[in-house]
């Protein structure tokens, strides 16, 4: 059932992003201030949302299989998480290249660039501890909780962090009024965010079948599923 | 239920006690820790000052963390916290009560000793005393999440690299503000906000930890 879904997810994830590229990379004004370097953000913010997402996500889907014991929920978590680390590792990078000729350092300790380094290591503890855990059904059910625990942990560790020291610029786009910044950058940063999100459905849908079919190995319908082919 | 609580605490207590070499070692490893900064970095009295909040906060958190494996391991090994889950109690009540234990063991005497490490770190005096404030604060806290990463990981085979993975980013908000507190605290400022966040936290996680706690040790059971 999910293969026209991925198909139609795929495809339209990649006309969307190369529009937003394209609008991003060629047509969008050079800003005033940090000159060219700017258009990593079309990258850089799109998996920075991703990555927070993702771990929504996970929760919710975690939380989804221990309430109501839904397999499938515990399947998207892990199968989630990867991605998630994936997203979350991009923005980390294409932050430190962008704050190179910004800031004038790869690496600072800012609010959010911590708080995002911790969230990686977030989903490392999830991903050490759904295989650290033989049994598969409470290797989800512990990995799943631990993902909620992390959840709400997120604000607290954000607004510590946050208070601790930040150098970062204020959001941009979430303000509620209008958002300070062009029009013709806003549109390429949402096409890019929109790419984003069907890109990761359709990783998601590929790789929960990849561990549904791989989980129930030794069930009947997967062999006969296999026979076929 | 409240007779369940001090039962539970007053065995824990009394187990820890028999085994008197044990409950030491987290401590001789707090100032041991602390005392390998002088030499490593520098020993001049400012260099020391300027670091001793971070230093001893991060000490504790490790003492803590490598302590906790005694919360629930033998517990879980010998089958007696089967028969807990087993209890007509809640689990939730019991759980605090082990958490009690474990807190009255490891993060109460590294309050007390804090002081003397204060000393080492060339702290000012009123600085001594808002590390002592914050600790006594902060410690319930790394013991209560620590908790939830053991209930979590007692049933897998060397699970000492993967607890302290999951569990040390979550303790990250408990070191900022304990740290940043005694540091305002040497600087001579007002450290109310830092205690209060800490107290804040205190309470969010004597609330919510026990009931993760309880669900992640029936998860564990349930294998």
């Amino acid at each position: 059932m999910s293969a026209p879904l991925i198909k139609w997810f795929t495809v339209s994830a990649l006309l969307i992003g190369l529009y937003g590229l394209y609008l991003g990379l060629f047509v969008a004004p050079t800003d005033y201030q940090q000159g060219e370097s700017y258009r990593i953000i079309f990258i850089h913010v799109p998996a920075a949302w991703m990555s927070l997402f993702i771990y929504m996500v996970m929760a919710i889907s975690s939380g989804i299989g221990i309430i109501w014991q839904i397999r499938l929920a515990d399947m998207v978590a892990a199968a989630s998480a990867p991605i998630g680390a994936s997203f979350t590792f991009i923005a980390l990078v294409t932050g430190a290249l962008w704050g190179k000729p910004m800031w004038g350092a790869y690496w600072v300790w800012d609010a959010r660039l911590t708080s995002e380094l911790i969230l990686l290591f977030l989903y490392f503890g999830y991903m050490a501890l759904q295989s650290a855990i033989e049994d598969q059904r409470s290797a989800d059910k512990a990995s799943g909780l631990l993902a909620i625990v992390g959840v709400v942990n997120i604000p607290i560790i954000h607004y510590s962090v946050e208070w601790w020291n930040t150098l970062h610029q204020g959001a941009t786009v979430a303000k509620f009024d209008k958002p300070s910044m062009h029009i013709d950058m806003l549109i390429p940063l949402l096409l890019m965010a929109v790419a984003f999100k069907l890109f990761y459905a359709a990783v998601v849908l590929v790789r929960t079948r990849n561990e549904a079919l791989y989980r129930d190995r030794n069930r009947r319908w997967v062999r006969e599923l296999i026979e076929k082919l | 239920m409240l007779k369940a609580y001090y039962h539970l605490l007053i065995r824990d207590l009394r187990l820890a006690l028999r085994n008197r070499h044990e409950l030491a070692n987290p401590l001789i490893f707090f100032v041991l820790v602390v005392t390998l900064f002088p030499l490593a970095v520098t020993p001049t009295p400012d260099a020391l000052e300027a670091m001793a909040p971070g230093v001893i906060w991060v000490s504790a958190l490790l003492a803590v963390l490598l302590s906790l494996d005694r919360l629930f391991k033998q517990d879980y090994d010998d089958g007696s916290l089967d028969q807990l889950m087993l209890s007509p109690n809640p689990l939730m009540i019991l759980v605090l009560s082990k958490v009690t234990a474990h807190w009255l063991l490891t993060g109460l005497p590294l309050v007390i000793i804090a002081p003397l490490l204060g000393l080492f770190m060339s702290l000012p005096m009123e600085a001594v005393s808002v590390l002592i404030y914050s600790l006594l604060l902060g410690t319930p806290v790394l013991s209560l999440v620590g908790a939830i990463g053991v209930s979590l990981t007692v049933a897998v085979n060397r699970g000492g690299v993967l607890l302290s993975l999951i569990i040390l980013p979550l303790y990250i908000p408990i070191l900022i503000f304990g740290a940043n507190a005694v540091d305002v605290a040497s600087d001579g400022l007002p450290v109310t906000g830092q205690l209060l966040f800490l107290g804040a936290v205190l309470a969010l996680a004597v609330s919510l930890a026990p009931l993760a706690t309880s669900v992640a040790l029936r998860i564990t059971a349930s294998r």
